[in-house]
């Protein structure tokens, strides 16, 4: 698995002998912080990856340093919150101040998976910020789309779909699986929305480009080659 | 709303240099109206909706507060794929709603969510898809009979081919606006075209219905031509309509079909026709809205004038067509009255709400009549209990005004709007003198 190359922001300063360990195994790049200012002070020109913040030995601090990273103009995210059990309560109503939180004492192993997925979704490190495939690019970061260089003008939802699928290539997604990853169960056009939203991308890619979405009979779709093929 | 759906639209109309941003929304007689933003106000738009006066739009106006707020439903947000690139142009279709924040009960895309809602209540979700028939013209001069464009001399290039170009033309843009079409071709009568679209739930499909005729008048003005969706613009030859095929969904299952019936026909299938059929009087005036209407709904002309349903007799008001190698997803029906003269959202809204009603009260499907209803004769069709659809705008306005259906479709506002304005077209058609009358009796009475 590919390590993220920046540098993640870890309060305290020193932080707790387990996490820098961890941290260090796991082969993560990170600079202990002291506060908010020390954030600023030290960041990497590229901005900073992500911050792990340890609560259980200064909640007060740690709290107004998740508040201080939110509100800046550009955010650090993601944010993933240490806590000691008897801290649960203390994250009633901040669900805004983190993206996820791990029990402390921390299992290392759960820690490190966290964190991956963590900076998975936030596009920092593994996931790219376009998306090719063939003719077709997706700037993930300013959300637009395009085919031969051309841009491609499509709807939320549309574009939502379209980059789920070239994500993923060459795997094959039914109906259901796509309304739950790409709408959410709530939405209640039922399987028949991605029928709609399909027939309405390939119309947009075109006559020549709309071999991209392939129909896989009685199962679902397909983005791109098979990887059979 | 949703956070991401509105980062998504600023996003795009900062990256593809949006200049203005068309809000729409329709008036209650189905006409599309717009005013333009510029991207600066945007944000605020998505977030709080733009405030204007109600008063200058048909039936929004009320007695005391005029102010509406129009929000963008960040979903049908598109780039508009004519203009200039350098400077493009993006809309969103606008929900319109009181300054209290309540859904404004004069804004027919709001009366259409309510009755989708009231379906999606009972876990089925309402999909439609139209047939979407109209003409090419000369550009009309007062007081002239339209020029159809097949007759030759008006352009130098054949019709036919100026035609055939803007219909291809006009697919272009449809499918770059993802409104897919599923089949096109010259119809019947001289210079009539059909584009039947792919089916897509109620509300995307009445907003791609605005669309689409947006796209198709904008496409024939580039070439000097103008298009038409009055229904009925030539005597003698047949009208425009707009055929709607309908099913519900429940989930993944099509709630209309059923292996175990000689007509692949669920029981609530069954119930939704009767429904319709029931109550299709009362709704005829919303989906034929014109003086001009009726005079599509003749015999002769594959128009529907009985109210009676069949497999494959297209002078029926419903016809459930054969669905390709039986496909259960396919099955449907079709009700073929309506034209594209109609507001897509009130017509959805009370053909939905008469099935709707069928299902609810478990109403039972009278039998099929696959007799040619234009040679029996009225006592025949008497006997067999079959009637007519309304004959005339004023006919179809008086069983509307009786019916509780079709006001609890519409809603009050609506409601006595329509029948207010409509009263008022029906009497000023009928103080018309035409030349029919002149022709027939100046000379011998």
């Amino acid at each position: 698995m590919t390590v993220p190359a920046e540098l993640l922001a870890v309060f305290p300063n020193p932080p707790p002998p387990d996490l820098a360990r961890t941290l260090d195994l796991g082969g993560f790049r990170w600079k202990a912080v002291s506060g908010a200012d020390d954030v600023a002070r030290n960041e990497p020109t590229g901005g900073w990856a992500g911050a792990i913040i340890a609560a259980d030995t200064d909640p007060e601090g740690a709290w107004a340093l998740c508040r201080a990273l939110r509100k800046r103009d550009v955010p650090v995210a993601p944010l993933l919150l240490l806590v000691g059990g008897g801290q649960l309560g203390d994250l009633a109503l901040r669900d805004d101040l983190f993206d996820d939180f791990c029990l402390s004492p921390f299992h290392p192993t759960e820690l490190e998976a966290r964190l991956r997925h963590l900076l998975w979704r936030g596009g920092g490190g593994v996931k790219p910020d376009l998306v090719e495939y063939s003719a077709l690019a997706l700037n993930v970061e300013t959300y637009q789309a395009s085919i031969d260089g051309r841009p491609l003008d499509l709807t939320y939802m549309e574009y939502e779909l379209l980059k789920f699928l070239a994500q993923n290539p060459g795997k094959v997604f039914t109906r259901e699986l796509l309304l739950s990853r790409v709408w959410g169960y709530e939405y209640y056009g039922g399987a028949r929305t991605v029928d709609v939203h399909i027939r309405r991308l390939r119309a947009k890619l075109g006559e020549e480009h709309q071999n991209l979405i392939q129909t896989v009979r009685s199962v679902g779709y397909r983005f791109g080659q098979s990887r059979w093929a | 709303m949703n956070e991401a759906q509105r980062n998504y639209v600023l996003h795009t109309v900062e990256e593809r240099g949006v200049r203005l941003v068309r809000l729409w929304f329709t008036d209650v007689l189905g006409n599309l109206k717009s005013f333009a933003i510029s991207p600066a106000e945007l944000e605020n738009a998505l977030e709080d909706g733009m405030t204007f006066d109600g008063s200058s739009i048909d039936g929004f106006s009320r007695v005391q507060e005029s102010d509406v707020l129009a929000i963008p439903d960040p979903n049908t947000f598109e780039v508009l794929p004519w203009g200039d690139p350098k400077s493009a142009e993006a809309r969103v279709f606008c929900d319109i709603h009181n300054l209290d924040g309540t859904p404004f009960e004069g804004d027919p895309r709001q009366v259409l969510r309510r009755n989708l809602a009231a379906a999606r209540a009972l876990g089925l979700t309402f999909f439609v898809a139209p047939d979407m028939e109209f003409f090419y013209f000369a550009p009309p001069q007062r007081g002239q009979a339209p020029e159809p464009l097949d007759e030759a001399g008006f352009f130098d290039l054949t019709a036919s081919d100026i035609a055939g170009s803007l219909r291809k033309q006009t697919i272009r843009t449809l499918e770059a606006m993802g409104i897919p079409v599923e089949y096109s071709f010259h119809e019947d009568a001289p210079s009539q075209h059909e584009i039947d679209l792919r089916h897509n739930d109620g509300l995307s499909m009445a907003d791609s219905i605005m669309t689409f005729r947006l796209v198709v008048k904008e496409v024939a003005a580039t070439q000097g031509v103008h298009a038409s969706f009055m229904p009925k613009p030539l005597e003698g030859v047949q009208g425009s309509g707009m055929h709607v095929h309908l099913s519900l969904f429940s989930g993944e299952e099509n709630a209309f079909y059923s292996p175990d019936d000689a007509y692949n026909l669920s029981p609530i299938a069954k119930q939704f026709m009767a429904g319709l059929l029931r109550h299709a009087a009362e709704i005829t005036a919303i989906t034929n809205q014109t003086v001009n209407s009726y005079k599509r709904l003749v015999p002769g002309f594959e128009a529907p004038v009985h109210i009676s349903w069949a497999r494959n007799n297209r002078s029926g008001l419903i016809r459930v067509p054969i669905p390709k190698k039986g496909n259960p997803m396919a099955t449907r029906i079709e009700y073929r009255s309506p034209d594209p003269a109609c507001n897509p959202y009130l017509a959805f809204s009370v053909l939905l709400a008469a099935g709707m009603r069928g299902i609810r009260e478990g109403y039972e499907l009278p039998v099929e009549a696959d007799a040619n209803l234009f040679q029996l004769t009225d006592a025949q069709l008497i006997e067999l209990g079959i009637d007519q659809i309304p004959t005339s705008l004023g006919d179809a306005l008086k069983v509307m005004e009786g019916s509780e259906l079709v006001k609890e479709a519409l809603g009050d506002h609506i409601f006595e709007w329509f029948l207010r304005n409509k009263r008022n077209e029906w009497r000023a058609y009928k103080a018309h003198v035409s030349s029919f009358e002149h022709d027939r009796y100046l000379r011998s009475l």
